[in-house]
């Protein structure tokens, strides 16, 4: 019986709310709003989240990366047209990590130089990326087509290289990239894999507010990689570069190892790790010139950051949708005053207080829960726009999508309480008379 | 169901409505106002009774005391055999639904309902199902004649119309007593004369009626007039011809 008068109290709310369409469909207005805004602000946020958290589980939740840093500028050198600046990771680090550390399970050092590749008439910048042939499966960097470079390559300073799908597509356009010859500074390499584009590991953009690393600054901002053998990076390109500083003349720089990538057997190995490192290199290097990159903290970091994100946006939202509660508790205010009457009427004809609360309640829930359902239509479809035009990623969660609705509901029951409570509470003599 | 709604059995040949020396005040800042004194009465199953009186005369509270839509400050009142005096919003409730059909000067329809779902209030908040209580409503919409305009709503009715399906609503849950007040005073002439036909039938099927009026044509009608006159019943006559 419980089902049937609900059934036909929902039926008249509808009657009711029909009656006064404009009304209801304006005062439905602050409730979609305020739900599509939840949906669409927290599809945005967890977009956003999982973007960051994707990339860095990319670098590797068991990896600590040290990288070359630029040091602060010797009190000595200043004034000086041309000097020779020796600093950053040296093979002895790599050395000394690999044997003094007792969790390190593997290491990769990197050697990235900025150059440019020369395919045909083609010539795009690029970074060569002087490594080892397990670097893949440490970076999880895929090998897309082909294969990586191989320990034969390394023991015998091979002239290959592996180009990542950015070079692919600056570089050889429709060509096959297999098997083709590019020319990097004197030399040829032929390609004998594609990988997928390499995600790098900044320590600053909006993680860390520190000072980019000569090697990405030698790099440039965004460019594809090539990946060659480290022996023969080292034999081909020596260990000097040319940095070229505005003005007056340059700087020549000695650097070994731009990036010494350490892996560890297990997560909760990973900040000892961290520390032991630490103390290594602050033994042997007495210019500042490294700096390391935790992947875990960063994902912790992105984590705690993502999470001031979400409550920054949800509180945006969840005033909106209050003003929308109010808006709808000031309509049925006037809905019941304009209809006391009504109540009246119904109260004489048999009507119980509670079936008169049940009324204005079931119109007030039905007028909140309808415009959470269009609100859920809107919220989802927002994202999909921003997605299409503003290149962002956005997710949208099943469970902010049952929030939106629970707190439409909410909001429907805590300001139709009251409006129904006073059209249940009047004298049904007096409500009669009312004109 | 409570045993209010259902059957009651109380003994036909005994007075359906019975007050004892029933009074009402209203406490209106330090003065009290008496409004009915000591009112007596006893209506019989089947009595067409007018009750009749100038304004301020407590008409209207008796009529509310009678509907259930106010206690008495204090006497006794007892509608179908069954104390009323001291019963909670609630079972009040329960009782306007079961046991009085209203019937109101200004016809008080639902304007968003049709005329079916107008007759269907009563039964609606008595519990009835939704298909019994819709056959019903169908039937008595047949019977006060307008079977053809069960889909109308309230403002696409006339007067007279309006007044009709109030009186279908009034009666479809079979109540012991259909209470009008000035059911004519806002009608044409000819409209309000095919509503005291109707109430005429209703009273030659046995029904209970009290009308509030100072119609005097309507007073002609009923078997029994009632005068009050300050709160008191000042006068009662007995229409011999009825």
């Amino acid at each position: 019986m419980v089902f049937f008068r609900l059934k036909r109290t929902v039926k008249l709310g509808v009657k009711s709310l029909w009656m006064h369409r404009l009304r209801s469909t304006l005062t439905a207005l602050g409730i979609i709003f305020g739900v599509s805004s939840v949906i669409a602000m927290l599809a945005i946020g967890e977009g956003a989240s999982r973007d960051a958290q994707e990339k860095i589980a990319q670098l590797g939740s068991k990896n600590i990366i040290i990288k070359t840093a630029e040091p602060p500028e010797d009190q000595s050198a200043v004034g000086q047209q041309q000097t020779l600046r020796e600093y950053g990771l040296t093979y002895a680090d790599a050395e000394r990590f690999q044997n003094g550390i007792p969790d390190v399970q593997v290491i990769v050092p990197n050697r990235r130089i900025s150059q440019q590749a020369l395919y045909r008439n083609h010539r795009v910048a690029i970074e060569v990326i002087g490594t080892v042939p397990w670097y893949p499966e440490i970076s999880n960097t895929r090998v897309k087509f082909g294969r990586f470079l191989g320990s034969t390559d390394m023991h015998y300073k091979q002239g290959v290289c592996v180009v990542d799908e950015r070079v692919v597509k600056e570089l050889f356009a429709f060509d096959d990239p297999l098997g083709q010859d590019v020319k990097i500074a004197s030399d040829y390499y032929r390609v004998v894999g594609v990988a997928a584009e390499a995600i790098q590991a900044k320590g600053g953009e909006n993680l860390e507010a520190k000072d980019a690393t000569g090697a990405e600054k030698a790099a440039g901002a965004n460019v594809g990689g090539i990946y060659v053998p480290l022996t023969t990076v080292k034999e081909r390109f020596g260990e000097m570069s040319l940095q070229i500083t505005a003005g007056s003349g340059g700087t020549l720089e000695r650097i070994e190892l731009q990036e010494i990538i350490v892996q560890v057997r297990s997560i909760n190995m990973v900040l000892g790790t961290r520390r032991s490192i630490e103390t290594l290199l602050s033994r042997f290097h007495k210019k500042n010139d490294y700096e390391i990159v935790v992947p875990l903290e960063l994902m912790r970091q992105a984590r705690d950051f993502q999470r001031i994100f979400t409550i920054v946006l949800g509180s945006i939202a969840a005033i909106s949708l209050l003003v929308g509660g109010i808006g709808i508790m000031n309509i049925m205010m006037a809905t019941v005053s304009e209809r006391t009457r009504e109540i009246g009427i119904r109260r004489a004809l048999g009507a119980k207080k509670r079936d008169i609360i049940f009324q204005f309640l079931s119109e007030t829930l039905l007028l909140t829960l309808s415009g959470g359902v269009l609100g859920i239509a809107l919220g989802s479809a927002v994202p999909l726009l921003v997605t299409h035009f503003g290149q962002m990623r956005t997710v949208i969660t099943t469970s902010s999508l049952l929030l939106a609705f629970g707190i439409s509901a909410a909001v429907g029951i805590t300001f139709g309480l009251y409006p129904a409570y006073r059209a249940a509470n009047m004298d049904p003599i007096e409500s009669l008379r009312h004109e | 169901m409570t045993e209010l709604g259902t059957a009651f059995d109380f003994d036909a040949e005994s007075p359906i409505l019975v007050m004892e020396a029933l009074c009402k005040n209203y406490q209106l800042g330090s003065v009290q106002l008496r409004v009915l004194r000591e009112i007596d009465l006893t209506i019989n199953s089947g009595e067409y009774v007018a009750i009749m009186g100038p304004s301020g005369s407590g008409k209207s509270t008796l009529l509310n005391m009678i509907g259930c839509l106010d206690r008495p400050s204090s006497g006794e009142y007892l509608l179908g055999g069954q104390s009323v005096a001291d019963l909670d919003d609630d079972e009040l409730s329960m009782i306007r639904g079961a046991r009085i059909g209203f019937v109101f000067q200004s016809f008080n329809l639902i304007a968003q309902l049709n005329v079916v779902e107008n007759i269907e209030i009563p039964m609606y908040y008595q519990g009835w199902s939704e298909r019994d209580s819709e056959e019903r409503a169908r039937e008595l919409a047949t019977m006060v004649g307008l079977g053809d305009r069960v889909d109308h709503r309230p403002s696409e009715l006339s007067g007279g119309q309006q007044q009709r399906v109030a009186l279908a609503r009034a009666l479809s849950n079979d109540p012991l007593i259909i209470l009008a007040d000035e059911p004519t005073g806002n009608l044409d002439s000819q409209s309000g004369a095919d509503i005291l036909e109707i109430l005429d039938r209703l009273h030659g099927e046995g029904k209970t009626l009290i009308v509030v009026t100072h119609d005097e044509n309507i007073a002609t009608c009923a078997e029994r007039v009632i005068r009050l006159f300050d709160g008191r019943i000042a006068q009662e006559e007995f229409n011999k011809e009825r």
